[in-house]
């Protein structure tokens, strides 16, 4: 075999045996996550991560953007740790990724079947954006394909999909009524693959990497809710760690954006913050290093790593206040249809909540032989 | 029909982008085509939502140019129902899109643009010592040893040699364009990789005020974050030193590596400094307002037209002249009912879907006739550059003072005549300038914001219209941004308390647009005509001049009826046609 593993690539770029346990030490450490509130630990020795390093080369991984912004592409490249440079030159190989890699028209088409063909099996599918399932295709097209099409033979030999972003894990925007594209999330189409999602709009750095991370040290996709979201990330509600929340207890409520209770830092949710009902690890982890996340600055939460959040009732209605659907009207449907998609969006959360700690592990694969 | 070539996925952009390209004998081009090939349908979806919630919705057009679409949303709905935001806000959000500047302007250059001109291969031969020479000659940047680049230098040998060159995988390395010293190449190739290391650790004035990047929230009225010196969640004396800090490293990046860097490899391609004009025309819609926002004279960009290369007559185009701003759908993806002479007003536009593109997979598209899913936007029947070039342009013939003293020595060092900016390389200057300019503001707005809240000005927003029952029955607003890729537009009507009718025209509209009804070429199309290819399959000329626009695809594509029916008959509500 001329692959090389990481712990090879490692040692000929200098690293001495003992740094290399270093590094897994640090790398366990971050696996376990145990400084972070409410976040449960993935409990990897430095054994087992020094272990999973040495055996594989690194884990190819096709990134596949289907009807996408590029948001969680721009994310992940703003993930602090691991960082995304660490990861490609340490960890895995990115084959194909439209918006960052070198190659163009058919070398990028080539690069992807290489990847394809000699890990078949073995490599990690990443999918941001929805798919567009109606009209043949023809709403999403790459290299003269369409979406389904691509995403078909992409998945097929792919050891895990990994789905980033709302829109791959359950439509997303383009799902949003009316769904003019007929717009699906992977896992609406993709059923015989274990599939993890991460939502989130974009989805939060760390957690994409976080979970990519878990994949490469254990071998298999973490333990998720049933919404294949991993519980380590998506255990609890922004509510649960909002630091907002001593004023929800207290009865403490921001009337206005820019009032008294805004300058004080009162519960935002009479203005239609969506924490309660949201799994995600905003308040836990924050963006760019614990430095805010949308509460903390004065925006009530849009719930956007739930599905439909887009058609959850309204961003600046309390959850308890009566919903108004603006669509409901404008497309012609029932008056009751908008509070229906409201409730059972409290609903699903509801059980997700009562469930999430008795689900299933996604399936165990294994990574390479 | 000569030989035609397809690039298909256009990589290293936002989105999808397909390019044909027709070749003479030469291998040079003699005509393109710029084909948009996804779309997801945001106007549509915005119909009969709540127009305070617009700025999430439009957003969402794109997660590279973020933000700018929020700000064009909030602006149109606040333009609608004549509410007047607090000074400190205005400063905030000024702020907010001076950091989305520099960050995505310098993310372009290293992390989309670089690759087309650094052979990553090449780096490989490198004297780390005289590229520690060349560094410590062009800048007092501190990554500068020689034993610094020869790590860099390992890293690149270490994937190589690995078999799994990853991102870059099946690269055009060792192509005869590439013209750089494998020292230049080195120095690039760590600057690359700095990069998504800074870029990660400068978004502060985003996630302070909106909580998160990309996508932060965003309030019509004003900012979310109260300011309140004796808060400990709103904005504070510690909340103001974070983003002093962010603002000194966002700027040292530009000052030390960007715009050294861009002067040390832009003497190798002096070649694209006498290539890929294209139009020559340019639009500017105005940015960074330090007074009312009504008043166009108080913009740091002025909004102007410029002509034919003709910098003496600046025009100031109103984006609300019904008789000027059109869209044609004559080679688009689109009927219109008066056909495919006719060119709509955006805030009065249709859309009915027509798709008469090959059914997938296929090799070509049927150019003689419809062939993208962007419409074809005129200004005065004329097809326009938007974006950074355009800007510097407009910023030069107005005579802002720093930029044309960047110009100036720009054109200075690369002994260049002024006929240089009209090209592709000029573009990427452009950028660069661009970036130096704008860069500068934020001290500058930081300074006012600081100068605000001494003098108690510390109100972020406008509340009195925030209830719809406030609203007029009916409102009509134009919203803009100069987003880092161009000129932006929103067009809102607001019927009792919902959206009526919602359009987007966006840069990159502008810029990849198709032919229209006089078969007149959009920019991209134009700026390829006459490059001459070194190898047909690896077009690296052309990555060359449609990186040096920055396309932002998701953006220019936004909206079409799915069933493909007049949208009357579909009954969903959408685009409603609204008589004048």
């Amino acid at each position: 075999m001329s692959e090389k593993t990481v712990y090879e690539s490692l040692r000929e770029s200098g690293l001495s045996r003992r740094d290399f346990m270093k590094f897994c030490g640090l790398l366990s450490g971050w696996m376990g996550l145990e400084f972070l509130p409410g976040v449960k630990a993935l409990a990897a020795t430095p054994e087992q991560v020094a272990e999973a390093l040495m055996a594989k080369p690194r884990v190819p991984l096709i990134w596949l953007e289907l009807q996408d912004c590029a948001g969680c592409t721009e994310a992940i490249s703003r993930s602090q740790s691991p960082s995304l440079v660490n990861l490609v030159l340490n960890s895995i190989s990115v084959d194909y990724q439209e918006t960052l890699m070198a190659a163009a028209g058919f070398q990028a088409e080539a690069s992807m079947r290489a990847t394809m063909e000699k890990f078949k099996g073995r490599y990690v599918l990443v999918v941001e954006g929805s798919l567009s399932t109606a009209a043949d295709g023809v709403y999403c097209a790459i290299a003269g394909r369409s979406g389904p099409d691509i995403l078909r033979e992409a998945a097929a030999s792919a050891a895990a999909v990994i789905a980033t972003g709302n829109c791959a894990a359950f439509g997303g925007l383009p799902k949003a009524a009316p769904n003019p594209t007929g717009a699906l999330g992977v896992g609406d189409f993709i059923k015989d693959k274990p599939i993890v999602n991460i939502p989130g709009c974009p989805a939060i750095p760390e957690v994409t990497t976080g979970t990519i991370a878990h994949f490469l040290v254990m071998g298999t996709l973490p333990k998720t809710d049933r919404l294949k979201r991993p519980l380590t990330f998506y255990g609890h509600t922004i509510h649960d760690h909002c630091l907002r929340r001593p004023f929800y207890d207290a009865g403490k409520f921001a009337e206005s954006f820019g009032g008294h209770g805004a300058r004080e830092g009162e519960c935002l949710y009479k203005l239609g913050c969506k924490g309660p009902t949201t799994y995600n690890a905003c308040s836990s982890l924050k963006w760019e290093k614990g430095l805010s996340f949308p509460v903390q600055s004065g925006h009530p939460c849009l719930g956007c790593s739930e599905p439909n959040f887009w058609d959850g009732g309204g961003f600046y209605q309390a959850q308890s206040a009566p919903i108004d659907r603006p669509t409901a009207a404008a497309f012609g449907l029932a008056a009751g249809v908008g509070a229906a998609l409201g409730a059972a969006m409290a609903g699903a959360n509801g059980l997700a909540k009562r469930k999430a700690g008795k689900t299933e592990p996604a399936e165990p694969k294994k990574a390479a032989e | 029909m000569s030989p035609r070539i397809v690039i298909d996925p256009i990589t290293r952009i936002e989105g999808h982008l397909r390019i044909e390209a027709g070749l003479d004998a030469s291998n040079t081009i003699t005509a393109a085509y710029s084909s948009g090939t996804m779309v997801r349908g945001i106007e549509t979806i915005l119909q009969g939502r709540d127009p305070r919630e617009a700025w999430a919705f439009a957003q969402r057009a794109c997660g590279v140019c973020t933000t700018v679409h929020s700000f064009a949303s909030i602006r149109a709905v606040e333009d609608a129902l004549g509410i007047k935001i607090p000074k400190a806000a205005n400063l905030i959000r000024n702020m907010m899109l001076a950091q989305q500047y520099v960050h995505d302007h310098v993310m372009h250059f290293y992390i989309l643009h670089a690759l087309d001109f650094v052979d990553v291969v090449s780096a490989l031969q490198a004297d780390p010592k005289k590229t520690s020479d060349i560094q410590q000659s062009i800048s007092a940047w501190p990554n500068s040893s020689p034993s610094y680049f020869a790590d860099v230098r390992k890293k690149v040998q270490t994937i190589v040699d690995s078999g799994q060159l990853s991102l870059f995988s099946h690269g055009y390395w060792g192509h005869p364009a590439y013209k750089l010293p494998p020292e230049i190449n080195l120095l690039a190739v760590a600057h690359y990789l700095e990069c998504i290391d800074w870029q990660s650790q400068v978004t502060k004035i985003h996630t302070i005020f909106g909580g998160k990047n990309p996508h932060p929230n965003f309030v019509v009225g004003g900012v979310p974050l109260p300011i309140d010196m004796d808060g400990d969640q709103s904005l504070n004396a510690e909340k103001l030193s974070v983003i002093a800090d962010s603002i000194k490293k966002l700027n040292d990046f530009v000052d030390m590596v960007y715009i050294p860097d861009l002067l040390a490899v832009a003497p190798y391609y002096l070649d694209y400094a006498a290539l890929g004009e294209g139009l020559g025309s340019f639009l500017t819609w105005g940015e960074f307002p330090e007074g009312d926002i009504a008043d166009t004279s108080k913009y740091v960009v002025p909004r102007a037209v410029i002509l034919n290369r003709d910098l003496k007559n600046l025009i100031i185009p109103d984006p609300r002249d019904f008789d000027k701003m059109k869209e044609y759908v004559a080679r688009s993806w689109y009927a219109y009912k008066g056909g495919d002479g006719v060119g709509l007003y955006p805030g009065k536009g249709e859309t009915v879907f027509n798709y008469t593109g090959p059914k997938p997979p296929y090799k070509h598209l049927a150019v003689e006739g419809k062939y993208s899913w962007l419409k074809a936007p005129r200004w005065n029947e004329t097809p326009m550059e938007v974006g950074p070039l355009a800007r510097v342009l407009v910023l030069y013939a107005s005579g802002n003072q720093a930029t044309v003293g960047l110009v100036n020595a720009v054109l200075e060092t690369l002994k260049a005549p002024a006929s240089a900016l009209f090209s592709t390389l000029g573009r990427t200057a452009a950028r660069g300038i661009e970036t130096k300019v704008i860069g500068d503001l934020l001290p500058r707005f930081y300074g006012q914001l600081v100068a605000e809240i001494k003098a108690g000005n510390t109100a972020t927003f406008e509340s009195s219209r925030w209830e719809p029952h406030t609203w007029p029955s009916r409102a009509e607003g134009f919203g803009f941004a100069e987003a880092p890729r161009g000129a932006l537009g929103h067009w809102i009507e607001i019927k009792g308390g919902k959206i009526a009718n919602y359009q987007l025209v966006v840069p990159t509209t502008w810029n990849a647009s198709p032919r229209d009804h006089k078969d007149q070429p959009g920019a991209y199309e134009a700026a390829l005509v006459g490059t001459k290819l070194a190898v047909p399959d690896q077009p690296l000329e052309i990555l060359r001049t449609i990186h040096s626009f920055d396309p932002c695809m998701a953006c220019a594509i936004h909206m079409f009826d799915a069933d493909g029916r007049p949208v009357a008959e579909a009954g969903t509500g959408f685009n409603v046609v609204v008589e004048p």
